[in-house]
């Protein structure tokens, strides 16, 4: 995986609530059977006309954000289905952080396994960083994951949490299934309990 | 000492390894793979040259790609490549790594959330997972159940545990008995519709009272199902008689001594009555209407007998421009009762409502009326031990004369992967889960309802109070 340490990019704006996993990457583009590629699908049905083309009001359709590394949403981001294709879309388009007021569970820790950082931060903070995108290009933020400080262009900073192993994981780009396999005894000594309940 | 809850029972019974900052080690019964969230999974253990842990815990079967017409013809009719190369993917990797897998034509392929309870796969107390977010579904057998991404299947798949935190606990009592023409369906939106689409994020819901109680086990999964709608983690009804009456004797589910050891087992895990939940509201369903949603999020509930919100009596802008926007895609003007929105499509089908009892409701409804002319109506049964069952009940027949059309199980219009999908603009009184923006095919605007109201809208073509339809005979 992919490590995530100190990011300065384009902030995209997507003020709108409840963006689902759906909106994120549809259907259509889950027959894949890569991880990569995605990108170009982002958000397709608010991105492309059903012909093909831009929509030129899309935000990463505009010259400001298509560099975006960054994307400001609105409350519970990623709600609906666990389609890992949508952090998958975000990363290959070159989203590496999220941040919201709140976004769903599977899509949340979903990011954490693709070296997406999705940050939480309360209302006001959110308000904040939405209006800051919105003036475009010169709106760069600064996260550092270490520090867990996000810097605004206008040289502000607000600090965000994030669970201690999960920031662990994102900065040394670690791969949890090896970290599991270390406690390999400890789910051999779980198994032979098993035999006490056999339709387990 | 305080009490338990039902989750937390499950969790503390799974606890493998816990760390001291929260995330935790479980370990995982049971694991359901489908075609679309596997291939990655499964490249990867190929990738790492690794190999599952335990593949006789771990059931797969094809249901979001494949079609539900023309199946004699196998996986070679698959008319779309990229379907046809993912199911065929499935089967390979199955194949490969030594898993059970319930191919295209056996009779027990269908929706792997029907599939899986059917085979008795699903029994209460155990943790369940798979790449899929209706995973909640199993929940009405008292099992943890959740979905989870391609990561994290592949993690299972080479680990048979997840690395998880612990969710809280959040109890929705609802009394009240439930009036014939309210069904489990209705009191699912009612539930997601009160505490909205993020209302359960961060929980797992244990639905209990009366209400619940006297649903069947169908019920609890239609239910349970819709957990993830509210954005909880999973949904979690305790086990009872009904849980076990359904289990006995499925292919899966232990027999003979092992059966009545773990139905001792399972009679512990009911929340105690000292329990201390998080989180608790209690609703009663004895005053509930028939349900059908207005917007583009689950959440959007109102009742039969209402009509189209009004954005601009909302205070709060980012709501208000969040209901213009859904308004807009759904094609409604605000104040359009309910009643007069008329429609094109109607689906019954899906991991919500697809099995027997509810093409039974759905029937009863349809029978002796016919769709009208500018609608089409389809109905896919959730597995084909469903479907089979149904064409012996005389169903098939019921539905056929009616002018609907008697499709193959699988997800089908619920997320249109298939060739099963809405034309822009077209609207669907639809059993499934989801009314987001092009879920059911681009630009298509779905309302989600039972499978009585989704008959009745078929035959009628608009929505209809049932209430009504029921008193009309």
């Amino acid at each position: 995986m992919q490590k995530f340490n100190q990011l300065t990019g384009i902030a995209a704006p997507l003020d709108i609530l409840n963006v689902d996993t759906d909106m994120i990457i549809p259907k259509q583009f889950l027959k894949t059977i890569q991880r990569s590629g995605l990108g170009k699908n982002l958000f397709d049905e608010m991105r492309y006309t059903p012909d093909g083309q831009e929509v030129a009001d899309f935000v990463l359709n505009q010259a400001a954000y298509r560099e975006a590394e960054v994307l400001v949403a609105g409350d519970n981001f990623g709600c609906g289905s666990s389609r890992e294709h949508a952090p998958w879309a975000l990363l290959d388009f070159g989203i590496r952080c999220v941040i919201s007021t709140s976004f769903a569970d599977i899509f949340y820790n979903n990011c954490f396994k693709n070296g997406i950082l999705p940050i939480v931060l309360p209302q006001a903070d959110v308000d904040k960083l939405m209006e800051d995108a919105k003036r475009g290009a010169n709106a760069t933020v600064t996260i550092d994951l270490e520090s867990q400080t996000i810097q605004g262009p206008d040289g502000g900073t607000i600090a965000f949490e994030v669970d201690a192993f999960r920031k662990k994981c994102l900065l040394e780009g670690l791969d949890d299934i090896g970290l599991t396999l270390q406690k390999g005894d400890a789910i051999d000594a779980y198994e032979t309990d098993l035999a006490e309940q056999p339709w387990r | 000492m305080t009490g338990t809850t039902l989750y937390d029972k499950i969790w503390d019974a799974h606890l493998v390894d816990a760390d001291s900052d929260g995330n935790s080690l479980l370990y995982i019964d049971r694991h359901l793979v489908h075609e679309v969230t596997s291939p990655q999974a499964f490249e990867g253990l190929r990738m790492a040259g690794r190999t599952p842990r335990a593949p006789h815990k771990t059931l797969a079967v094809a249901d979001h790609n494949i079609p539900t017409t023309n199946r004699a013809g196998g996986l070679d009719a698959i008319d779309d490549p990229e379907s046809r190369l993912q199911i065929e993917t499935l089967e390979k990797n199955c194949a490969e790594f030594g898993i059970d897998y319930l191919p295209m034509d056996d009779i027990r392929q269908g929706i792997v959330h029907v599939a899986g309870p059917e085979q008795g796969f699903t029994l209460p107390g155990l943790t369940i997972v798979c790449g899929d977010s209706h995973t909640s579904t199993h929940g009405a057998f008292g099992a943890l159940a959740h979905g989870i991404g391609t990561s994290e299947v592949e993690h299972v798949l080479a680990t048979q545990t997840l690395i998880q935190g612990k969710a809280k606990n959040f109890r929705i009592n609802v009394v009240g008995e439930a009036p014939d023409y309210i069904t489990a369906k209705d009191i699912a939106l009612a539930i997601v519709g009160e505490i909205g689409t993020a209302g359960g994020t961060g929980y797992v819901l244990e639905y209990a009272g009366p209400a619940i109680e006297a649903l069947s086990i169908e019920g609890r999964m239609t239910l349970c199902n819709m957990s993830i709608e509210a954005g909880a983690r999973a949904g979690l009804v305790a086990p009872d008689e009904k849980t076990y009456a359904f289990l006995e004797g499925r292919a899966k589910a232990p027999q003979g001594a092992d059966w009545d050891k773990a139905v001792a087992c399972w009679r512990t895990l009911a929340s105690d009555a000292d329990a201390v939940f998080d989180k608790e509201i209690t609703m009663d369903a004895s005053d509930l209407p028939p349900l059908v949603t207005w917007g583009t999020s689950p959440q959007d509930v109102i009742s039969i007998d209402g009509a189209v919100p009004n954005p601009a009596e909302i205070k709060d802008e980012a709501r208000r421009k969040s209901t213009e926007r859904a308004l807009d895609y759904m094609g409604l003007t605000a104040g359009t009762p309910m009643q007069e929105v008329a429609i094109d499509r109607v689906f019954i089908g899906s991991c919500t409502n697809s099995r027997i009892e509810d093409l039974r409701a759905a029937a009863a409804i349809a029978k002796g009326k016919t769709v009208v002319d500018s609608v089409s109506a389809m109905v896919v049964p959730g597995s084909g031990l469903i479907k089979l069952q149904a064409e012996e009940e005389g169903l098939d027949k019921i539905f056929i004369e009616a002018g609907f059309e008697w499709r193959e199980p699988g997800c089908s219009m619920c997320l249109a992967m298939n060739a099963d999908k809405l034309q822009p603009g077209e609207r669907c009184a639809s059993t499934s889960n989801r009314n987001f923006e092009g879920r059911q095919g681009r630009g298509g605007r779905t309302h989600l309802v039972s499978p009585e109201m989704a008959a009745a809208a078929a035959v009628t073509g608009h929505f209809t109070d049932i209430r009504n339809l029921k008193a009309e005979g």
